[in-house]
């Protein structure tokens, strides 16, 4: 277990530094730089500028200087908010989006879980049919419709009461989050209710559960222990990348509700080659999904016996 | 370890049980007993989703405790009369505050409210005393007197010392600020920047405290609309050392003397300014606070937020104005300064660099139906010259003094136009001429209006090149285009901020045209005194714009938003601070 541990840990540190190369590699091979702006600069100036980023040596040597700097835990001051170090940035916004990633992936976990049971339980009959129509909507439509339709919904509704029962954009409350976490977890929840229904289905036809069934156990106990315990497994094993998916896709979601969370830096640094946040913001996320993934393998082992971890 | 050990027990069990599993495989058959299995496990589904419910609920609870702690405010209504306060959105926030480098418009629109220069931009756009009281611009020096009255945020006086710091740090090479060039009027500036002289050789000195002396470098008649420009704003030398290199990185970490100060920043979230006490003039401010609480730069979001009652202002764009019509809200628009054409690329190398080639192409563009037909964006005007219509010239607009050349599309001479260029260049058919574009929605629809346009009416083929905003800039810069849909927005109220756009020296002519009598009416247009003159000298620039097609101008952009009724007194304009809500008021609903 523990041996097992430190060699996924040690390949994720190998992963990492494969995406810190390869997004170093391409950002420099975009044409125009982070100095670039609307108003061309004069030369001095432009020197000065790369004096003061280091853009003047070498980009070998530049390599060098930031995986050393990685390494020390220290990204760099941002090309476009030239006062803002990028550790800073992914300090004050990170928590923000994992809030919301968080709360997006309880209610998606719960929800799938939930709805995928009751599908399975009725299946073929209506609440199955009316869930699934539902859960293919939510599968096929991406979420900055569902973003978009959900602010609507709520201007619509704060409209019909008069007064603000949710607030249509914002960060800081409780109630600024609902909505938010809602439509991000809305696309997972939808694929976790079919996984979770085929799973279902699969398990209560199965020995097992016939047999403890036919020897009287009381329903929760069938329920709980010999066909939600198992069932559950491969919705754990998609989780792990969707709680980094969710956390760190939450862009058009933060867009849309004005929320102060890490993904508009990231998409924004595309935008504006900001070479430093670029680095910070990816290397941070890359580092993020290696860990989800290697904490979902070990939870697996918990969760699933027959699961060796060697 | 234990998994393997609870993995066998559970194995045994299984197998214990299964030997009374036909009884069980029977008992599914029969509906009654499965019914009541079905409730029994139905209602167990019930329990814990309530629990799950609950235990969200805590969740949920919990975090929003941890947000509180990342300290971001909640944010009131669009228009409180009580308090005297307003709610906005912002697009974008500010990258930082610091005036020696701030370039964009947000900073500009922030600043215009914390800062005060020399003078600024009155509601008609006329510049009127800021700090200074009055002032002379002679040939060689101008004089500022600065008002006595002028206060920082922390009580003490804003000195001549102030401009003077502020401006030498602009200048410094090491602060490396973009817009250093705005500064190169002042004597030796430009030397300064470059690093050739000290910056103890830079041209401004504070005669006293409250005289600043500014030594020029020529004759400028246009020094005090420059002046107005945030990079000409003063600062504290005290609190800029003591900040230790973070001088506008937070609300902390300035020191204001304008109309407003900043309460409360908090990146990405919110930006909250309260009336200023100190600010000599706070009897011409009536609203108590401005709250930017909201920071996005989707429009839609906007507009939402515009609906519920939370933001007094929205933008509008394409998509929006529908919904903003069928509500049958009250539009407003303004010319927000910026004009935006089809730049050629004139280096030798281009097929483009023929004269013949762009007349030829500028004979069959309409930019009426570009308005009108393609971009359908009210606010927008048809472009006819590089100078805007808003500019003004002797004694009204320059535009009404100097008229642009006419022109109207003529197939006939186009293709006239296009059989020289053919001869000249010894090519035909010509090879498929690069269009580079921005990569969004307005623009594509753009560049394959242009398309469709040179292919139907001239037969010229052209490859559109879409490009992010840095990566057509950086081909922009290194010329690898034939065309480019390009714009310039105005840094003073003068027609110069467009006249040099295209002399041989300016970095930003990006298609590297180079004419000899451009350059020297370019010249004659900096340095002299006399209004005519310049004006007459702006004249021949517009004409020879046209006459050489060195752009062909699309449209000058309009805005187009709504306002909340009982917000009044808020002026948009295209240079200066915009949107200006120093002299916003709100009146009772």
């Amino acid at each position: 277990m523990i041996r097992y541990t430190i060699k996924r840990l040690i390949q994720g540190v190998i992963t990492v530094w494969f995406i810190a190369t390869a997004t170093f590699m391409a950002m420099h091979s975009v044409p125009g730089d982070p100095l670039m702006n609307d108003k061309a600069i004069s030369e001095e100036i432009r020197k000065n500028l790369e004096a003061q980023y280091g853009l003047d040596k070498p980009i070998i040597e530049q390599y060098g200087i930031y995986l050393w700097n990685m390494v020390r835990g220290d990204f760099g001051i941002s090309f476009a908010q030239e006062n803002r170090r990028v550790n800073d940035i992914i300090r004050e916004h990170f928590p923000i989006s994992a809030i919301l990633g968080i709360l997006a992936i309880a209610f998606a976990g719960l929800g799938g879980i939930l709805f995928g049971a009751l599908t399975a339980r009725y299946r073929n009959q209506m609440p199955d049919i009316v869930i699934m129509f539902l859960v293919i909507l939510g599968i096929s439509v991406p979420s900055f419709v569902f973003a978009a339709l959900g602010q609507l919904a709520l201007v619509k509704l704060n409209a019909f009461f008069g007064i603000s029962i949710l607030p249509v954009a914002g960060w800081g409350t409780l109630s600024h989050m609902i909505a938010p976490s809602l439509v991000l977890g809305l696309g997972t929840m939808a694929f976790l209710t079919r996984l979770m229904r085929s799973s279902m289905l699969e398990i209560v036809s199965s020995d097992y559960v016939r047999t403890a069934r036919s020897k009287g156990l009381p329903p929760t106990r069938i329920f709980l222990r010999h066909e939600l315990r198992n069932a559950i497994l491969p919705v754990v094993t998609v989780l792990g990348p969707s709680i980094a998916a969710i956390t760190t896709g939450g862009f058009v979601v933060e867009l849309v509700f004005a929320i102060p969370g890490l993904g508009r830096y990231f998409v924004q640094a595309v935008q504006q080659l900001d070479y430093t946040v670029i680095m910070g913001t990816t290397v941070f996320y890359g580092a993020f999904l290696v860990f989800m993934v290697i904490v979902v393998d070990l939870l697996y082992g918990l969760i699933d016996p027959r699961v060796r971890l060697e | 370890m234990i998994f393997i050990n609870s993995g066998s027990r559970r194995f045994g069990k299984r197998f214990v049980s299964g030997a009374l599993g036909t009884a069980g495989a029977a008992s599914e058959a029969p509906g009654s007993r499965k019914g009541i299995a079905w409730l029994g496990e139905g209602s167990q589904l019930f329990i814990l989703s309530v629990l799950g419910i609950g235990a969200f609920v805590l969740l949920m609870a919990l975090l929003s405790w941890a947000s509180e702690l990342s300290g971001v405010g909640g944010a009131g209504e669009a228009v409180d009369p009580t308090t005297g306060t307003i709610t906005l959105a912002l697009t974008t926030e500010p990258p930082q505050l610091d005036s020696t480098r701030a370039t964009d418009m947000v900073s500009g629109q922030i600043l215009g409210h914390v800062m005060e220069g020399l003078v600024r931009y009155d509601e008609f756009n006329r510049i009127v005393p800021g700090v200074a009281e009055r002032w002379e611009i002679g040939e060689s020096q101008a004089i500022f007197h600065l008002r006595e009255d002028s206060r920082w945020s922390d009580g003490s006086p804003v000195t001549a010392h102030d401009f003077v710091f502020a401006w030498r740090t602009a200048v410094a090479p090491a602060t490396a600020s973009e817009y250093a060039f705005i500064l190169y009027p002042i004597k030796n500036a430009r030397a300064v920047n470059e690093g050739e002289l000290p910056v103890t050789a830079f041209g401004a000195k504070a005669v006293d405290d409250h005289t600043l002396a500014v030594e020029l470098e020529r004759p400028i008649g246009y020094f005090d609309k420059l002046v107005a420009f945030p990079t000409y704003y003063p600062i504290k030398q005290d609190f800029y050392e003591g900040r230790d290199g973070r001088y506008g990185a937070d609300a902390i970490d300035l020191l204001y003397n304008g109309p407003f100060i900043i309460e409360r920043w908090v990146h990405g979230a919110q930006l909250r300014m309260l009336r200023n006490d100190a600010y000599w003039d706070r009897d011409r401010i009536h609203l108590n606070a401005i709250d930017y609480a909201y920071i996005t730069s989707d429009v839609n979001a906007t507009l939402n937020l515009y609906k519920d009652g939370k933001v007094a202002i929205a933008g509008l764009d394409a998509e929006t104005l529908h919904d903003a019509l069928e509500q049958r809200w009250k539009l407003e628009r303004f010319n927000d300064g910026s004009v935006f054409f089809i730049e050629f690329n004139h280096r030798p190398s281009r097929l483009t660099h023929n004269r013949n080639l762009r007349k030829a192409i500028q004979f069959v563009v309409d930019p009426a139906e570009l308005v009108y037909k393609v971009i359908k964006l009210p606010g927008n005007t048809p472009g006819e010259s590089l100078f805007p219509v808003w500019l003004k010239g002797v004694n009204g607009y320059f535009r009404q003094e100097y008229p642009a050349p006419e022109h109207r599309v003529d197939l006939a001479r186009a293709h006239d136009y296009l059989e020289r260029a053919k001869q000249e260049l010894g090519i035909d058919p010509l090879p498929p001429l690069i269009f580079l574009s921005g990569d969004n929605p307005a623009a594509n629809k753009q560049s394959e209006y242009f398309q469709e346009v040179f292919a139907s009416r001239l037969g010229i083929e052209v490859k559109i090149d879409r490009q992010i905003f840095k990566q057509r800039l950086a081909k922009m810069t290194a010329g690898e285009f034939d065309m480019v849909l390009a714009g310039w927005g105005p840094d003073y109220a003068d027609p110069l901020t467009f006249g040099d756009l295209f002399a041989s020296w300016n970095k930003n002519n990006r298609g590297a045209y180079v004419s000899a009598e451009l350059d020297a009416w370019v010249a004659v247009a900096q340095s002299s005194l006399v209004p005519e003159e310049r004006m007459q000298a702006f004249d021949e620039i517009q004409k020879i714009i046209y006459d050489d097609a060195v752009i062909l101008p699309n449209y000058e952009r309009g805005s187009v938003f709504v306002r909340n009724p009982q917000l009044k007194g808020v002026v948009r304009r295209a240079v200066g601070t915009d949107p200006d809500y120093t002299g916003a008021y709100i009146v009772d609903g």
